[in-house]
């Protein structure tokens, strides 16, 4: 191994792990796909999904907007099952987004400065891993007010606490490790070592949590919305999930059969990224 | 061991104390009015501020929390805002109601996924094996909610097997618990058997089994006499730390059957702002949680003599 080489930064080193995998391959273009769909609907590019296509409860047909079939008021399913999958994507992107970092800053804190800060961090941890996830979003739900941006506040609230208690202990392991004393020997500070020495060595662990993350709050949007807690109005996959209680009764399957199937691609996909990620960046693994 | 217990009881004080201030915190200092939220818009200031009394809310908030923390020590949670019933008694029965739906499949899909998986890893990479890793890969993608759903349309609907929801108190219950109790146990299946087969499979690569394996038991002596005594000890404190969650109950399926537990209670007492049970469920949900985990670290002290506590 050439000593002087530049190690592969992490992205590409990710990248190029999964591309590798030909099933980890299909699914890492499934997820660009429901991504691509969540900016598409940002940008204004999404069909309109509030508007009669057609007449109440009409069944599948060949073209777009019939291609699931129509809901009670005549407007396509399809496009709200895609408008779905742009609140899902958002619903799984925002609380990764707000957990990793948390969770990861709160792990690599408790461990370096060990002492009351530790004492403090694992002490919050401790609390909320007390309190039965339901009960602290119920909480958070009542305080906040319902809607997309306090279930991803939950969500996060909930989330953080399984990255946090890796990284902790990934950074204990490090902390006395050769590099890390050569680096204080050279003279760098704390924030440098942390960020810039075990950061790099300790970061894999997020990611392939955050990619577990991701998948539950997808799968929790779902649940807490038929709950209450969860999406009021608009378009999202547990509105649409619940509402088919009411379909089905009427014979009507195509809303329930189509959210299922979008929602089933998209799950499905996360949780091969996630074992592939884990095969590729877990060095205890393989 | 007293010792021990003791000082985790101890340590489980600032815990307690903690989940005590985030509930207190998120419903009575973040939160919305639940005065105005049950008077409306054109309250009078009197009937605001009588109400408001009445409800122990006009004191300051570090004095509302010294009065919360007598609540929790002394297990007197007081009156629901809404029906002005006692709290202890709407708990207790709600608990029964909780347990009545989850105890009965829990239990049951405990010794049939055992065994399911002693099966499953004694043929392990078998067609068994293979089929039930895409099954429950696949089940995992699709929302319970949808189980729930399909289940309920094609039992209770289409076939007639089952009531469609509803509950009654007293033994009748059994005819409207049964499907909710069949779900729970199919959603269950596919979790359980994984875990219990990777723990079956932890053990089957210890050198007591080989050793076992090299005296030639065959390979189901080796799984029922050698693995499960040992791979009983993580199943069994698996289990314990998820007793609370029996008690608290099954929120999706109390709210979709309309069943009267623990989780129907919490839901509406959310929409109905009905603080004194919101704060209770959570800050007792949290202590079961505590004390459970302890039980369940105990058990596995008392079962695997390796493990010491300190």
């Amino acid at each position: 191994m050439n000593p002087t080489a530049k190690p592969e930064s992490m992205g590409l080193m990710v990248w190029r792990a999964l591309w590798r995998r030909p099933q980890a391959r299909v699914c890492l273009l499934l997820v660009l796909m429901y991504l691509g769909i969540a900016l598409a609907g940002y940008t204004g590019l999404l069909p309109d999904h509030d508007t009669a296509v057609g007449g109440s409860m009409d069944g599948p047909a060949w073209s777009w907007p019939l291609l699931l079939g129509t809901d009670v008021l005549g407007r396509s399913v399809f496009y709200r099952v895609l408008a779905g999958a742009q609140t899902a994507v958002t619903i799984g992107f925002v609380t990764t987004a707000l957990v990793i970092p948390i969770g990861t800053a709160l792990g690599l804190a408790a461990a370096w400065f060990g002492g009351w800060v530790d004492a403090f961090i694992t002490w919050l941890y401790t609390v909320v891993v007390s309190i039965p996830d339901i009960l602290l979003i119920t909480a958070i739900a009542y305080s906040l007010g319902r809607g997309i941006e306090s279930m991803c506040i939950a969500l996060a609230a909930t989330g953080w606490v399984g990255i946090m208690r890796l990284v902790r202990g990934e950074v204990l392991r490090h902390k006395d490790k050769d590099y890390v004393m050569a680096a204080r020997m050279l003279g760098a500070g704390p924030m440098r070592i942390m960020f810039g020495e075990i950061l790099p060595n300790v970061m894999h662990v997020s990611i392939v949590t955050s990619s577990l993350v991701l998948l539950a709050a997808v799968k929790s949007e779902v649940i807490l919305t038929y709950l209450g807690l969860g999406v009021q109005d608009g378009a999202s996959w547990g509105l649409l999930i619940s509402g088919a209680a009411q379909d089905l009764a009427n014979d009507v399957w195509w809303p329930l059969a189509g959210t299922v199937t979008a929602m089933f691609l998209l799950i499905y996909a996360l949780s091969v990224l996630g074992d592939a990620l884990r095969d590729a960046l877990d060095p205890r693994v393989g | 061991m007293l010792a021990y217990i003791l000082r985790r009881l101890l340590l489980a004080v600032p815990t307690v104390l903690g989940v005590a201030l985030l509930t207190f915190l998120l419903f009575n200092a973040f939160g919305p009015d639940p005065v105005r939220a049950a008077l409306g818009n054109h309250a009078t200031p009197e009937a605001i501020a009588n109400l408001r009394a009445q409800w122990g809310l006009d004191q300051s908030l570090p004095m509302q929390f010294v009065e919360f923390l007598r609540q929790i020590v002394t297990f007197d949670y007081g009156k629901s805002y809404v029906t002005q019933e006692d709290l202890g008694q709407q708990l207790k029965a709600g608990a029964w109601v909780s347990l009545s739906v989850t105890a009965p499949p829990f239990i049951v899909g405990g010794i049939v996924n055992v065994l399911l998986a002693l099966v499953i890893a004694r043929w392990r990479d078998g067609l068994a094996d293979k089929a039930s890793r895409a099954l429950f890969i696949a089940g995992m993608s699709i929302s319970a909610l949808v189980y729930v759903l399909v289940l309920q349309y094609l039992l209770a609907y289409k076939l007639g097997w089952f009531p469609i929801s509803g509950y009654v108190s007293g033994p009748g219950a059994v005819v409207y618990l049964a499907l909710p109790w069949l779900i729970l146990l199919i959603v269950a299946m596919g979790p359980d058997i994984r875990l219990y087969r990777t723990l079956f499979l932890d053990e089957a690569n210890a050198d007591y089994v080989r050793t076992a394996r090299s005296k030639g038991a065959s390979e189901g002596r080796v799984l029922l006499r050698h693995v499960l005594p040992n791979a009983w000890i993580p199943i069994i404190t698996n289990n314990v730390t998820t007793l609370p969650f029996l008690i608290l109950g099954s929120f999706l399926m109390e709210r979709f059957f309309s069943i009267p537990g623990i989780g129907s209670l919490t839901i509406d007492a959310l929409a109905r702002g009905d603080l004194p049970i919101l704060k209770a469920v959570t800050v007792l949900g949290a202590i079961a949680l505590v004390l459970f985990n302890l039980l369940s670290d105990l058990l596995y002290a008392w079962a695997d003599p390796r493990v010491r506590l300190s």
